[in-house]
């Protein structure tokens, strides 16, 4: 096994590109070094981007904000602009495992771990964010819900790293929440899980809706139906329980430890309202 | 010297103070050590190889390539153990528990292991052993387990205690009864008829510390072994038993213990070190993963059980009944018979009747876990309880103090109570200002007795006086739950000194004569007894001591405050000799001054407990939140009453992680889903409130101070204060533990929909 500490991206995108075994990239380690010591992966090359300049950055553009593969869930909680901006996502980021474990994990992490039960990932989707991908072949960027294409399974080829994860400037009247259920209160994972983003006009009516779940499918999903069933619409009980509804419906769960079928689905219609609420009450509304 | 063990009804000094525990600092600073806190030079790493499936005939194992991997000490399958148990069934389950020896059991179930010099070329090693197995068909649940089609766990058990003797084998190893009276006349009697079923799934005492141990062993004969465990004495018989070495020749050494509950009371991983350290001959280390903990070492028992209750409209109980069937793992135990002890033990009743069922499954074996049985007895009838006064309209609270045991009750599993605190437990409830709180929208109040029978037993304690005036006090009984304070407090109180003067010490296997492990709340009374003799006997030196110095007849010395001081006008002019200038001069009075006890403590007083618990349920989601809960508990008297506090609190905490969700979750394949923290849930700090206590003090008349056990009664009562609390939260009668959020939400929904 190597460990390697590049200082820039392009080298770490040479050496990965260039491993011959398994590899892996560290960050924050907390999902990577759990699987090591319980045997489930033994990494050949371990590279790990902490010491890349920039990467642990939260950097404010023109469009929005830069957040860097290493910057810790904890350090986005410190962020009064991003909070103000983004409250539904720092939300979801500060909802990871521990207060010890969100002061070494990260967005790029959880996204890149591809769990289903991912807490960011499905506020991200919801916020729109898009995901900075440094290769072999240069830069590109894509949306965040395109990284995770199934357990495990990321749509990363050999040598990629994502750099950054880019939020645009929040909108006027917008706001965005997150939910998730667990059955303990902290320190757990997600069971199932909602992020809604929402814009309203000066009248209260929603003119543009994002919502997603989590650990509903085999990847995030985004739920189109669910904004259809929102826009045009101010929060009426009507437009909630439609919302409800279609998010039960378009919930694809399995059974497993940690939930059934039917409980996912209930479940996920309840913190698609619950969170929809919160979201339209942090854009203004009412 | 004779020893008088009973309630002499003392004022007290030292006892009932609350000083800082002597353990403390250590534990606090990362300096005490636990098990896996013990090296040795040459040192290996031991790791095991378990099976993945849940029942399957072993064919062949075959160790060579692992032997033959650089780094490899030693190889050991069953044949390394071979049996000794010469006809002690016990015995032979334990033996096959620490190593398979012809057929794997469970998931999990040791099949071979391997000393190596380090863990990665341990675990390489496992990866190089090939096992032969022949896959046959499992059972993991209770009730299917029953069934005469299930697939038979071990053909040469017979159903015991049935009236004629079985011609088939089956994996109900034991049928037992308890009660007095005619059930079906006191039926015949009720105006109202509770009848319910309830199950309860397999939990986990969930210890934060793994199993751990160095053993090594020499070519002499000689072995150590250092080891975390709830007692050494026993481990160290079990091993040597097991080993085939002389039981004084194998030293125990007990670690700080980071938790036990019952499940560090049996050998698992030990027998196994020792017998790596004899083939490689070097010290080996072998400390258990969680998962390892989850999947091999002692949960407790899965159950069905059905309860028949009946009373008059003025609430009188007319008769009681119940059906209890306990999952004992792949080998036979006494779990269900414990429970159906138990079940009833709380009320007076005319006609009652329990009878249990020991049942194997494909799942590890059972073991201890506080109160063993009690608490799923304890969830099915209170629940019954609950209902039936609900049906009679009558207040539960009341309804379970008009039916309460007193003492002279005779018991529902046989004996005649003596002064007992069900009745004060339940009174206190009454008036306790939690009852009439204000309860909030989407919650409920629900509440429970329990009982544990609490246990005695052989103990040993030697208190040895320096010439400084300082007192060690050596005790056999692991340190679990604050014992070495409570028995400072003791001693102190005896020799009339201060707490600070003393300093407790857990001795090893070599230093103290014999003592059962620390169950059955026993640690602090059963040493608290001995540790009171040994005074008593150490003060009988000093004041020979002191006589000797005078030049009195001892008869004339008496002990007071730390002193002996010469009684009588006669000796008006002898100033008193503290314990310290006796001990001073102890060199040329007859040398070292000590007292000795050795003692079977009998008299373990039974011990009750009411608890009331509020829980909030979002319906539409189906979690419950715990937002108060008081436990009230009969402590006989409390010697350091933090720690029966906290005792208080630990039962309860760990009874609402098993009744809300805690459980083990097995696939169609046999194998254990969830054998972690992740995903076996126990309950973090922001998921309990701040148990609220009240200790009662109802002397125990076999103890000098009155004590009894606390350590176990406290959860008994939680899985079903619990359930009733959610029962009336949710509007629908719980009856599946654990009321995890989705079985909350179906049964909800389930309501809604008829």
């Amino acid at each position: 096994m190597r460990y390697i500490r590049p200082l820039s991206i392009e080298d770490a995108v040479g050496l990965l590109a260039g491993a011959s075994g398994t590899s892996a990239i560290l960050a924050g380690g907390s999902d990577l070094l759990v699987r090591m010591k319980g045997g489930f992966v033994e990494p050949d090359l371990i590279v790990d981007i902490k010491a890349i300049e920039g990467l642990s950055e939260i950097r404010e553009t023109a469009d929005g904000f830069s957040i860097g593969a290493t910057v810790p869930c904890a350090v986005l909680g410190e962020s009064s602009v991003l909070k103000k901006a983004w409250p539904g996502v720092v939300e979801a980021a500060k909802l990871i495992g521990s207060k010890q474990v969100q002061g070494r994990c990260t967005i790029t992490g959880n996204l890149c771990n591809a769990s289903p039960a991912a807490d960011s990932v499905p506020a991200l989707v919801a916020a729109g964010a898009k995901a900075v991908v440094a290769g072999p072949s240069g830069r590109r960027t894509i949306p965040v819900g395109a990284v995770p294409i199934g357990p495990g399974k990321t749509s990363l080829t050999k040598g990629e790293i994502i750099e950054a994860i880019l939020l645009d400037s929040q909108a006027p009247r917008s706001g965005d929440a997150y939910l998730r259920f667990i059955p303990r209160t902290e320190m757990d994972i997600a069971v199932v899980s909602a992020g809604v983003n929402l814009t309203l006009d000066e009248h209260g009516v929603i003119t543009a809706a994002r919502v997603a779940l989590g650990a509903a499918a085999p990847t995030v999903l985004l739920v189109e139906e669910a904004a259809e069933a929102l826009i045009g619409r101010k929060l009426d009980e009507a437009a909630l329980e439609r919302l409800a509804k279609v998010c039960a419906g378009a919930c694809r769960p399995i059974d497993d430890k940690r939930g059934t079928i039917e409980f996912r689905r209930k479940v996920a219609g309840v913190l698609a309202r619950r969170a929809t609420t919160t979201a339209y009450a942090r854009a203004g509304g009412k | 010297m004779n020893f008088d063990p009973r309630f002499s009804g003392r004022k007290f000094s030292s006892v009932g103070t609350r000083p800082i525990r002597p353990d403390g600092v250590d534990k606090v600073t990362g300096r005490a050590r636990y098990g896996a806190d013990f090296n040795m030079a040459g040192q290996l790493v031991g790791r095991v190889l378990r099976s993945p499936h849940a029942h399957a005939k072993i064919l062949k194992i075959d160790t060579s390539k692992a032997e033959k991997l650089a780094g490899v000490k030693a190889v050991i399958t069953a044949a390394d153990l071979p049996d000794l148990t010469d006809g002690d069934s016990a015995m032979y389950d334990v033996l096959d528990n620490c190593m398979a020896r012809t057929k794997a059991l469970y998931d999990g179930h040791a099949v071979a292991a391997v000393a190596a010099v380090d863990a990665r070329t341990a675990r390489q090693a496992l990866k190089l052993i090939e096992v032969d197995y022949e896959l046959l068909p499992h059972v993991t649940d209770v009730d299917e387990a029953m069934k005469h089609t299930a697939p038979l766990i071990n053909d040469t058990l017979f159903t015991e205690g049935l009236e004629e003797k079985p011609v088939k084998p089956s994996n109900v190893t034991k049928r037992s009864q308890f009660g007095h009276g005619d059930v079906h006349q006191g039926f015949g009697h009720a105006d109202f008829i509770v009848e319910r079923s309830f199950k309860t799934e397999q939990t986990h005492q969930g210890y934060i510390e793994p199993h751990a141990c160095v053993a090594s062993v020499s070519s002499d004969g000689t072995a150590d072994l250092w080891v975390c465990t709830q007692g050494h004495f026993v481990y160290r018989q079990h091993c040597a038993q097991l080993l085939g070495l002389e039981a004084s020749k194998l030293r125990v050494t007990s670690s700080e213990i980071g938790g036990g509950f019952g499940g560090k009371t049996h050998v698992w991983a030990e027998p196994v070190a020792l017998a790596l350290s004899r083939k490689a001959g070097r010290p080996v280390k072998l400390v258990m993963t969680r998962d390892e903990v989850f999947r091999a070492s002692g949960p407790t028992s899965a159950t069905s059980i059905d309860v028949k209750i009946g009373a008059r409209k003025d609430g009188t109980i007319t008769a009681a009944e119940a059906t209890l069937r306990y999952s004992s793992g792949p080998y036979a135990g006494t779990w269900a018979e414990i429970g159906a002890m138990t079940a009833f033990a709380c009320y007076k009743l005319d006609n009652v009747k329990t009878v249990g069922f020991e049942v194997l499954v494909n799942r590890p074996k059972t073991a201890a876990y506080r109160a063993p049985s009690a608490p799923m007895a304890a969830f099915a009838v209170e629940s019954a309880v609950d209902e039936l006064a609900k049906e009679i309209g009558m207040d539960p609270v009341d309804f379970r103090i008009k039916n309460a045991a007193q003492e002279g009750t005779r018991s529902s599993y046989g004996p005649v109570y003596g002064p007992i605190g069900i009745g004060p437990t339940l009174e206190a409830a009454k008036t306790h200002p939690h009852m009439k709180a204000p309860l909030g929208k989407n919650q409920g109040r629900g509440m429970a007795c329990g009982f544990w029978f609490n246990f005695g037993g052989q103990t040993c304690v030697d208190l040895n006086i320096g010439m400084d005036g300082s007192v060690s006090l050596a005790v056999g009984t692991v340190d679990v739950g604050g014992s070495r304070a409570s028995l400072s407090l003791v001693a102190a109180e005896e020799l009339g000194i201060d707490y600070a003067q003393l300093k407790a010490v857990v001795a090893d296997t070599s230093s103290l004569g014999y003592n059962d492990m620390t169950d059955g709340s026993r640690g602090t009374f059963s040493s608290s007894m001995a540790t009171i003799s040994a005074a008593r006997n150490a003060i009988k030196i000093l004041r020979d001591r002191a006589a000797q110095t005078w030049d009195i007849p001892v008869d004339d010395v008496v002990w007071e405050n730390g002193h002996a001081i010469a009684k009588g006008e006669k000796y008006g002019n002898l100033a008193a000799l503290s314990l310290k200038e006796i001990a001073a001069a102890s060199g040329k009075t007859g040398g070292p001054i000590a007292g000795h006890s050795e003692l079977v403590a009998d008299g373990a007083g039974v011990s009750f407990a009411t608890h009331i618990c509020d829980i909030e349920v979002d319906p539409e989601t189906g979690a419950a939140r715990v937002v108060r809960y008081t436990v009230i508990q009969d402590a006989g008297k409390a010697v350091h009453p933090t720690y029966v506090e906290g005792q208080y609190q630990g039962g309860a905490a760990q009874g609402i992680g098993w009744a809300l969700n805690e459980e083990y979750i097995y696939g169609k394949d046999g194998r254990l889903q969830n054998a972690g923290f992740l995903d076996y849930r126990i309950p973090v700090c922001s998921d309990l409130p701040m148990i609220d206590t009240q200790i009662l003090e109802i002397p125990n008349p076999n103890h000098p101070y009155g004590v009894r056990g606390v350590g176990e009664t406290s959860i008994v009562p939680p899985l079903a204060a619990i359930a009733n609390a959610v029962s009336n939260a949710a509007g629908v009668r719980m009856t599946h533990i654990p009321m995890s959020p989705p079985r909350i939400l179906a049964a909800i929904e389930a309501e809604r929909g008829g």
